[in-house]
């Protein structure tokens, strides 16, 4: 079976769209490649074999520019290169013309600039100026026609009519099948989701799903259990199909399979990483000698057992995944926004307190990163990173027992074969009194039991000090359990190999609250936590920069963060429409960097107009950015917004990014 | 209960372990002691979770370190390190599942192979409003969702009281959910701690220098100030 969707290396041509062939070297400044086996030349022929259908959307991606210098606001410009030597220069035209490889073409590596690849451009412009230059010729029919239509439409506008087309019944997606009814309408409602995740071994017992119990959904696991071991046993193993709408995708690791089945649009290769966290999430829990040992002395284990307790955590993993994760997709970390030297004070009093049984340290605000603090040698995978905001941050186990915990852990992506083990300690985020210990944090538990919005993501409203105080819960028909203010909640966590030292990293614990609390810092991480995500319109703040944009990421490659703008004002209105407004978003995300990273694409930018939305997504050796607005914005005005994005968080880097962070 | 901890009556802590098969209830006794609070469908615990409580006597103050550790078998080999050098125990069974008591059992058995020799043990059985007699007792009643009429306790009294007194345990039913008896276990089990066992709360690491090894070295680094700040908290 076919493991790539055809899109997977297909890219459609519309007239004004070509894509330049170029090969996505790694940006890495290492020795140059052995020669390449000379080329063919690539003349006019190159369109029609890339011409089948596109993802969903006519795209007017427009090609290989590899955006390495910017400007800055106050003159000072900006390269991202990685070795200026490699630079050579290639008669390769603008975006129009049939790209022609130099002979020495496997030279070439994505550090190029684009004035290296675009000589008949104006010389010194910016990305911005060259787009718009030259690329943004409108008919004037169509110009007519921009004119007439509204000034500004949001993306998504017609949710708040009531439409939510493919993701219609979106809202009940979470709500549990009741027990107390036949087993063909719990079938049916079963049947009615839109993504289900399955665990089995590949004996053929359940281990876990989604949604229904495993003795509603026995033979259907059955059925999965059989496909799958049928291409085992060709030696050809399944990797995924498509029944009508829905897009099945297998994973096997070892003696488990792992199925996703969606209906949301996700990529294969997405579907496989979230399909891949789960088993992460299973390692944590067990390490991998554990879990082998299990199956080779019984092949026919019931994994439940085992696995008993996780069933929470593997399930706010999936529902994380089937809300649309930015994290999940981009596989990088959030951090919180803090000033440099504010950051870097912070990273030393986490220093100075150090216990001497510590591995990692950190601190973490509403599932932001704020500190880090690690020996020289090892730094800690985003993959384990998200296993541990999952499990404290969406999954309510730890947050509700109150008081301090410590918990056995493998970090699958540190060392798979054994088991760290964390101390997380939450402050109580309503009074400033950090002397307490956390184990009296009455008000905390209490915040819990409200049920409000379950969207964790969500910043606050505005710049209100406390959601809780001075907003009733809005009403709202069944909102998973979540918990209100978690934007606020600050942990720190601990982790260390030494079973016995909870009692040394307790004490480093109050130490380091009191001095965090005594120097003013705590406060500081609340009022940047009440802040929330950056918003579009402080981001564009003098009127000629004023912008179209709604939404947008931007992962730091290097760092392997992510900061995203807010989701106020546009997403944030009323449920469910709020939560399938993000969904779409999400899906468009999704969409654009499924494409963008489409194995043979070897796409730098990709401008995609829809129905309801319109996005961009550029890639750059240095960081990615994606970017959504509404359907009649403009391709100028957004690039205009994407590289004004990009300056901004060129210039706030080391605001927005933890860069090393605290070293031992 | 714990608010007048300012009388300068003796105070001494004293290490508390949890034990119990999964899902029996043992955080929710924890919270409903700690922050007298009640969460329907808690999730599991993952490891252990340590939690402090004070317990107000007629002639002194006793500060419970609580161990609340995770039911599922996988953390079984844990269980040492919570229980060694632990001067209560509370082993709790679900009256709804007698399997529950089975472990239960075991948990006692081990405790009393394992455990330091003076441990006092309780033994509780959670869920009472489940049953009738939790209805009766001091259940609200309206939280009997599942199945409202009928009486779904599966072990009696007798049974598990029996039991209890062969092996020289305190014994409750409790309700975690009602609150019903809760405090009284807490209460029951400070009253039961010889005072001989006891010592004021500043000289806590002294007091078990030779068992707290672990616990003593951490003091020894400098534990005098967050055991100040908690003489003045209460």
């Amino acid at each position: 079976m076919a493991p790539n969707k055809a899109e997977a290396d297909t890219i459609s041509t519309n007239n004004d769209t070509l894509i330049v062939a170029k090969t996505r070297a790694t940006p890495s400044p290492s020795p140059p490649p052995p020669p390449l086996p000379p080329r063919r030349n690539i003349s006019g022929d190159w369109s029609p074999k890339i011409s089948a259908g596109f993802q969903s959307k006519p795209t007017t991606a427009l090609s290989s520019i590899d955006i390495s210098t910017l400007s800055f606001p106050d003159g000072t410009r900006g390269t991202f290169t990685t070795d200026s030597a490699k630079r050579i220069g290639s008669p390769l035209a603008s975006g129009y013309a049939t790209p022609r490889r130099a002979s020495v073409a496997g030279d070439h590596t994505d550090s190029m600039s684009i004035m290296s690849f675009t000589p008949t451009l104006r010389p010194h412009g910016d990305l911005a100026s060259l787009v718009a230059g030259s690329l943004n010729k409108k008919s004037r029919a169509w110009k007519l026609l921009r004119s007439q239509s509204e000034t500004v439409i949001q993306p998504f506008e017609n949710i708040g009519l009531g439409i939510s087309g493919e993701l219609e019944g979106f809202e009940r997606e979470f709500v549990e099948i009741p027990d107390d009814l036949t087993d063909d309408i719990r079938l049916a409602l079963w049947h009615s989701k839109m993504k289900h995740f399955m665990i089995l071994s590949s004996a053929g017992k359940p281990i876990y799903s989604r949604h229904g119990d495993l003795s509603l959904i026995n033979s259907s696991m059955g059925v999965v259990q059989t496909i799958i071991s049928f291409y085992e046993g060709q030696k050809d193993p399944l990797l995924g199909f498509t029944a009508g709408d829905a897009r099945f995708v297998v994973l096997t690791e070892g003696p488990l399979y792992f199925v996703a089945i969606s209906r949301l649009g996700e990529s294969d290769s997405q579907l496989r990483s979230q399909l891949e966290a789960l088993y992460m999430q299973i390692l944590s829990t067990l390490t991998l000698p554990t879990l082998k040992n299990i199956f080779v002395h019984r092949p026919s284990t019931d994994l439940r057992k085992p696995l008993e307790g996780t069933e929470s955590l593997l399930s706010s993993l999936a529902d994380s995944f089937t809300k649309g994760s930015p994290s999940a997709l981009l596989g990088a970390l959030e951090c919180l926004k803090l000033r440099k030297s504010q950051r870097h004070s912070i990273n030393n009093v986490f220093l100075k307190n150090r216990a001497d049984k510590l591995l990692y340290g950190l601190i973490v605000a509403g599932g932001k990163l704020v500190s880090v603090i690690r020996p020289r040698k090892h730094s800690l995978h985003p993959s384990d990173l998200q296993l541990i905001f999952n499990m404290l941050f969406e999954s309510g186990g730890i947050k509700a027992g109150g008081g301090e915990s410590w918990i056995p852990l493998c970090l699958p992506a540190f060392n798979n074969r054994g088991y760290l083990y964390m101390y997380v300690s939450f402050f109580d985020n309503k009074s400033d009194g950090d002397d307490n210990p956390p184990s009296t944090t009455h008000s905390r538990s209490k915040s819990q039991s409200y049920s409000t919005p379950p969207i964790p993501e969500e910043p606050l409203e505005g710049e209100e000090v406390s959601s809780e105080a001075s907003h009733p819960p809005q009403p709202q028909p069944s909102p998973p359990p979540s918990p209100p203010s978690e934007e606020e909640e600050i942990a720190i966590i601990l982790i260390s190999a030494d079973k016995e030292s909870f009692f040394a990293l307790k004490e480093m614990r109050d130490k380091l609250a009191s001095s965090l609390q005594k120097q003013g810092y705590l406060s500081l991480i609340r009022s940047a936590c009440q802040q929330g995500r950056p918003k579009i319109s402080t981001i564009f703040t003098s009127p000629q920069q004023e912008t179209q944009l709604t939404h947008f990421l931007y992962k730091s490659r290097a760092n392997v963060q992510f900061v995203m703008s807010s989701l106020e004002p546009f997403f944030s209105g009323p449920e469910p429409e709020k939560q399938i407004a993000k969904r779409k978003l999400m899906s468009v995300y999704h969409q654009l960097h499924a494409s963008i990273h489409a194995k043979h694409s070897h796409l730098k930018v990709l401008h995609s107009v829809g129905e309801d939305s319109a996005s961009l997504a550029w890639i750059t050796p240095v960081f990615e950015l994606y970017c959504v607005a509404g359907p009649n914005v403009s391709r100028a005005a957004m690039t205009m917004g994407a590289n004004r994005v990009v300056q901004w968080a060129k210039k706030e880097e080391e605001r927005l990014f933890i860069i090393g962070g605290g070293v031992f | 209960m714990a608010d007048s901890g300012n009388a300068p009556k003796p105070s001494s802590s004293v290490k508390l372990v949890l034990l119990g098969e999964a899902a029996v209830g043992k955080s929710s006794l924890v919270l409903r002691f700690v922050n007298n609070d009640f969460q329907e469908n808690k999730e599991p615990t993952i490891g252990a979770a340590f939690l402090t409580q004070k317990c107000n006597l007629p002639t002194r103050t006793i500060k419970f370190e609580i161990w609340d550790t995770a039911g599922q078998e996988r953390f079984a080999s844990l269980a040492p390190m919570y229980y060694r050098n632990a001067q209560a125990a509370l082993v709790v069974y679900d009256l709804t599942k007698p399997t529950s008591l089975i472990k239960a059992k075991h948990w006692v058995a081990e405790l009393q192979r394992q455990a330091s020799p003076g441990i006092v043990i309780a033994l509780v059985g959670n869920k009472l409003d489940l049953t009738n007699d939790g209805a009766g007792s001091g259940g609200e009643g309206e939280g009997a969702g599942a199945d409202g009429e009928g009486d779904a306790r599966k072990v009696t009294t007798e049974e598990a009281k029996t039991y209890a007194e062969e092996e020289g345990l305190l014994f409750f039913e409790t309700s975690a959910k009602t609150g019903y008896n809760v405090t009284e276990v807490f209460t029951a089990i400070a009253n039961a701690i010889p005072e001989t066992s006891l010592k004021t709360a500043r000289g806590t690491g002294a007091s078990h220098a030779a068992a707290r090894s672990e616990e003593q070295r951490v003091n020894l680094n400098g534990a005098r100030d967050p055991n100040a700040k908690e003489g003045c908290a209460c």
